[in-house]
């Protein structure tokens, strides 16, 4: 298998884009990963989208973004699976060039969400858990992280305010982030003061879906060598998955797949968890970057919320998560945000992250999540 | 209409009717497709009897739900093992607990509408007997 790189990053702000289609979002985000690159020259397109179907978007995204895009007639396609589509989309775009098939692909993610009331929008990312037998009891997404925010905190002795490190360091990190959503810090009092949403979540610890896309271009090494810009390898990428529903999991606080990936993608590199200087969780709550945290091995079982509560997630932390605002201030893009994590990581691996930056940064993992982890997506960046 | 979608679960959704595996005795809750062993597995209808593993209180509800906010949704882990996904119905939302005893009643889930379906299955009340 040859190596892969990453040779061109392009995002839209997250935001309530009205004026925009979820291809012109799209075209925006890759006309900046081109750079002075031909899209020509580009071999596939893989375009991640959770809920294009859902809610009555647009199908066949693939053809409407090449098209206007600049690669008209080129291979392209929609990659779906939830919010762990980003991270799955680089991973077909991996194997692409990786078997040698293309020296050139894009990766675009987008996601427009805001056309639609939040109750269609619910029930868009509700199709996402089992729906015969989790939505149709009227369960959405928030709610699933709930319960097991809930049965966490009843297992291991905390509290909902225990959990306001999270998006407390989330909002410090976007603050920083041109492209992020939310661009002031907020305070643990605010977080547990905040209207609940779904018990014992509640507003401040809970993302907020928008609009946006996020583009990458992946190449071979001898494509990355004649373009001669700065380029981040592809060390490690898996994909893995696990059943929709929460019930049919030996234990549900234990998220396996994310376990299998994170391992699969790190074993491939080479490397082990504690050579990873910066990542990239899905974290619209902080139970879900809790969660990640332990199933990723960076903290031992019930002990990622105490990590947090030490400042180990801050970007002079040991374990520096969210640097770019994380789902929660950057927003949460979902089948989008597995490229944004991605682009924050690059910057990171660059120096360019500014006030969040991690010193020293060398490796990086991303990992998304479908749903509550059903598909989970892990890619391991290191700089050349 | 979306018809033949709830109707072919009724068995499990108005009887909270599983599976039981006639040589280990293992049961397992919803049914899953029997192919290839189509004979190691049984009906088994469940007792309803568990008691709640965890919950939350959904006050933003997707479409089809908003008549019944705030309502209790919950993982219930089963007497006899599985672990499923229902509603507490028949209490107040404050009085629901970690480890509280329910048992299930049928009732509708929701109303999809002039031209749908009312739609029935299993919800969970704090235990009464």
């Amino acid at each position: 298998m040859q190596s892969v790189y990453i040779v061109g990053t392009g995002q839209t702000p997250v935001a309530e884009h009205w004026e925009h289609t979820a291809t012109v979002l799209a075209w925006q985000a890759l006309r900046g990963a081109f750079g002075t690159v031909a899209p020509e020259r580009v071999g596939a397109l893989y375009v991640a989208n959770a809920l294009g179907g859902a809610l009555g978007t647009q199908s066949q995204l693939g053809a409407a973004i090449a098209a206007t895009a600049g690669m008209r007639g080129v291979e392209a396609h929609v990659i779906e699976a939830g919010g762990a589509s980003g991270g799955v989309a680089l991973r077909q775009a991996c194997l692409a060039v990786a078997s040698g098939a293309h020296d050139l692909v894009a990766v675009v993610g987008v996601e427009k969400a805001t056309d639609v009331l939040d109750g269609r929008l619910e029930a868009g990312l509700a199709l996402g858990l089992d729906s015969d037998w989790e939505a149709v009891h009227g369960v959405t997404l928030t709610a699933q992280w709930a319960m097991l925010m809930r049965r966490y905190m009843h297992q291991y002795g905390y509290t909902a305010a225990d959990f306001a490190p999270f998006p407390v360091n989330a909002h410090a990190n976007g603050a920083a982030n041109p492209n992020a959503l939310y661009r002031f810090p907020i305070n643990p009092q605010k977080v547990e003061t905040a209207t609940m949403v779904a018990d014992p979540l509640g507003l401040l610890d809970c993302s907020t879906v928008a609009d946006g896309a996020a583009a990458l271009l992946v190449a071979s090494e001898g494509f990355a060598r004649e373009l001669g810009t700065r380029r981040v390898r592809i060390a490690g990428s898996s994909v893995t998955t696990d059943a929709l529903a929460l019930g049919r999991r030996a234990d549900p606080l234990w998220l396996e797949a994310a376990a299998r990936s994170s391992a699969a993608a790190l074993r491939s590199a080479r490397l082990t968890h504690a050579d990873v200087d910066v990542l990239e969780l899905t974290d619209p709550h902080g139970i879900a970057a809790a969660l990640a945290l332990e199933a990723n091995g960076f903290a031992e079982r019930g002990t990622a919320v105490q990590l947090a509560r030490e400042g180990s997630i801050t970007p002079h932390g040991s374990t520096p998560l969210a640097t770019g605002g994380g789902c929660k201030a950057r927003g949460d893009t979902v089948g989008a945000n597995g490229v944004y994590q991605v682009i924050e990581l690059v910057r990171q691996l660059h120096g360019e992250a500014q006030a969040a930056q991690v010193p020293n940064a060398r490796v990086a993992l991303a990992q998304c999540l479908g749903g509550v982890g059903a598909t989970a997506a892990t890619h391991i960046l290191v700089a050349e | 209409m979306d018809l033949a979608k709830h109707w072919r679960q009724r068995a499990a959704r108005y009887r909270l009717e599983g599976q039981r595996n006639r040589a280990t005795g293992e049961v397992r809750f919803p049914p899953e497709p029997l192919v290839s062993d189509a004979d190691a597995w049984e009906a088994f209808t469940f007792s309803g009897r568990g008691l709640v593993y965890s919950f939350s209180v959904v006050r933003q509800p997707p479409d089809g739900y908003e008549s019944q906010v705030p309502y209790v949704v919950a993982l219930i882990k089963l007497e006899e093992g599985p672990l499923i996904t229902a509603q507490i119905t028949d209490c107040d939302v404050t009085d629901v607990q970690i480890d509280m005893p329910v048992e299930a009643t049928t009732r509708r889930l929701r109303d999809l509408g002039p031209e749908g379906l009312l739609l029935y299955a299993y919800k969970f009340r704090p235990r009464l007997s």
